[in-house]
């Protein structure tokens, strides 16, 4: 019995989130009680299934761009002919890792004006760093016997880096890519602090007009999505990993 | 002898070429909102000083470019950066009409790419040299106070962050101590409930799973959906606890945003008590508990010790995370440099998104590097107590 519970709890949140995204209204009286003054308990400036697939449509773009700049610059590194960025990168990360994103968001506004602009530079930024440190960890960390084999039977470089070390990466990078969607998530609210049309939408609009009802349904929506996410890139992981006869952590 | 190129240098050289010769070096504004007019290196200063910083540029990027002694990569890029530093000032004052308390002068795209650019080089040089962790604090310490010195002397006086700073020079030390106050006291909070909470979970592996599951759902709310949800509570806890509005519980302003860094900081500061005692070799607990030592005192005199750490790492990455999101408390009236950020942000003057996001980076910036070497004393003073 304990072992399709959890499978039905998700389940359950999953129905429960796209119900109420498809039609918030059923939920009025759930929500009425945390209005004040005949306040609209349900986000009324604009749909939340549309917020929420432009929300989801962002942290898309900025997660795939991340995912291949990071995976290109781990493999760049990790190559003989790369190998002496290798230190001066993971400072970099580090040094990156500190930024705040409200500090990128508010500094990418000159460049390239208000909009979802800057909360795509905010994003791909924040979605590097944990990328590009699994990948490199999982580049740096190949079986010794495994890449001695693949030598040995004659394979190129190219060859090694497609058939041997990029397939026994893979658990480990989805690992990254995992994090580095979830960051993205909670962090794209913020983008509408900058005017970017995400789910932070609601939640600010909430915090302005003193409407706890969409503060919540804002917050809990991205919890929920992000939750779901978390969960279904684990399970992708975890077969990766069985695949390739790497244990997942 | 035959000259080789450094891989890096190239990437260098080639930001430094584009950077001092096609970018503006400084924009001047008529006033704070309007979009400015770029002004190159020659233009924004005199002819003689206009030259010499070219001259500088190049030599740096050169020595950048080939493959130079370290030593000499570090002059460059010290000397470089030192120049730029001054000299943005001496523009900052000239390119100022006479009188003037409107015109605004800020460091262009030039400028920023010329710093990055030689910063990089700084940074590939630290990374080689390989520095202990007390001679890294110390050149945070010395950059630090070149930076002090340079704000105390006046010489960036005439750049517009610092108009931005002039003009309210008292809320920003009263904003800064707030920001400051938000991350740290919600740091301790979380390692004083934290700590137990994690060698509990070591303990009881009942509850392991469901703690950290929990934690890890927290976290995946958003910051601002957070800060606000906070907002219900703890206002009716100030309206019906007697003494807690007395207390300075409210629901708007510091507590919600305290309240909510505290529960962001705890998955990283349990998580890895959890791993941290779970990673204390058996050999050492075995070891204890032959020599008879109470549960207690193996806690404290073995498990603890041996796991500090990796505690000191989730403190470091929750004190990063702290001052970054403090900055989203001024959205619910918390305060600290968001406060700037956000009132930058409504009136479009970039200045002071600058004036709140320039002190945050550099807190956070400093917080890691004194951390890291905090960390990599304590594990390695560790190896060399067991050898």
């Amino acid at each position: 019995m304990r072992a399709w519970l959890p499978a039905l709890l998700r389940l359950a949140l999953l129905v429960l989130l796209v119900v109420f995204i498809a039609s918030p209204g059923w939920f009025e009286p759930l929500l009425r009680p945390l209005t004040e003054n005949g306040a609209p308990a349900i986000y009324n400036q604009g749909s939340l299934l549309t917020l929420t697939l432009l929300h989801l449509r962002t942290v898309l773009v900025a997660t795939v761009a991340a995912t291949i700049v990071a995976v290109a610059l781990a493999i760049l590194v990790t190559r003989p002919a790369g190998a002496e960025f290798l230190p001066l990168s993971r400072s970099l990360v580090n040094i990156g890792q500190t930024f705040p994103p409200v500090a990128v968001l508010a500094l990418a506004v000159p460049a390239v004006g208000f909009g979802e602009k800057p909360t795509l530079i905010a994003l791909f930024l924040y979605g590097l760093l944990p990328i590009f440190e699994n990948a490199l960890t999982a580049l740096t960390t190949l079986p010794g016997n495994v890449m001695e084999a693949a030598r040995g039977a004659g394979m190129t470089g190219w060859q090694r880096l497609m058939k041997v070390e990029l397939p026994l990466s893979a658990p480990v990078i989805l690992g990254g890519i995992r994090l580095s969607v979830v960051i993205s998530l909670a962090t794209a609210t913020i983008g509408s602090t900058v005017a970017a049309k995400t789910l932070g939408e609601v939640i600010i609009a909430g915090l302005i007009s003193n409407n706890l009802a969409f503060v919540l349904q804002g917050g809990l929506i991205v919890a929920a999505l992000a939750v779901l996410i978390y969960d279904g890139l684990s399970a992708i992981e975890r077969y990766a990993a069985r695949r390739m006869g790497r244990e997942a952590e | 002898m035959t000259l080789r190129f450094d891989k890096l240098g190239v990437v260098i050289a080639a930001i430094v070429a584009y950077a001092a010769f096609a970018a503006p070096f400084a924009t001047f504004r008529a006033n704070r909102i309007v979009p400015g007019q770029a002004r190159s290196v020659l233009e924004a200063l005199p002819a003689a000083l206009g030259t010499l910083l070219l001259a500088i540029l190049i030599i740096g990027g050169i020595v950048a470019l080939l493959r130079t002694p370290l030593v000499l990569r570090l002059a460059a890029s010290v000397i470089t950066l030192a120049a730029l530093a001054i000299l943005i000032g001496v523009a900052g004052g000239l390119l100022t009409p006479a009188g003037n308390t409107f015109a605004r002068i800020a460091p262009a795209s030039g400028f920023w790419l010329l710093i990055f650019a030689f910063t990089l080089l700084l940074a590939d040089v630290l990374t080689r040299l390989d520095l202990s962790p007390s001679a890294r604090v110390g050149v945070l310490a010395v950059a630090a106070l070149a930076i002090g010195a340079l704000l105390v002397s006046g010489s960036w006086d005439s750049l517009s962050i610092l108009k931005e700073y002039a003009s309210r020079a008292d809320s920003f030390w009263a904003e800064g101590s707030k920001h400051i106050t938000l991350a740290l006291g919600s740091l301790a909070a979380a390692v004083v409930a934290g700590v137990p909470l994690g060698i509990l979970c070591h303990r009881v592996e009942a509850l392991r799973a469901g703690v950290l599951n929990v934690l890890n759902i927290i976290q995946t709310i958003p910051s601002i959906a957070l800060f606000g949800l906070l907002i219900a509570p703890l206002g009716w806890i100030a309206a019906h606890v007697p003494g807690a509005a007395a207390a300075g519980i409210r629901g708007i302003g510091t507590a919600p945003a305290f309240v909510a860094l505290f529960l962001y900081s705890l998955l990283p500061v349990v998580a890895n008590t959890v791993v941290g005692l779970a990673g204390v070799p058996r050999a050492a607990n075995d070891a204890a508990r032959g020599m008879g030592m109470t549960d207690r005192q193996r806690l404290f005199d073995v498990e603890f010790p041996l796991a500090f750490p990796v505690i000191l790492t989730g403190i470091r990455i929750v004190l990063v995370q702290n001052i970054g999101l403090a900055t989203i408390a001024a959205l619910i009236g918390g305060g600290g440099f968001g406060v700037f950020v956000f009132q930058g942000v409504g009136q479009t003057a970039m200045d002071l998104v600058l004036l709140g996001a320039v002190p945050t980076v550099a807190l956070a910036f400093a917080a890691a590097i004194i951390l890291d070497a905090v960390i990599e004393m304590t594990s390695t003073k560790r190896r060399a107590d067991s050898e």
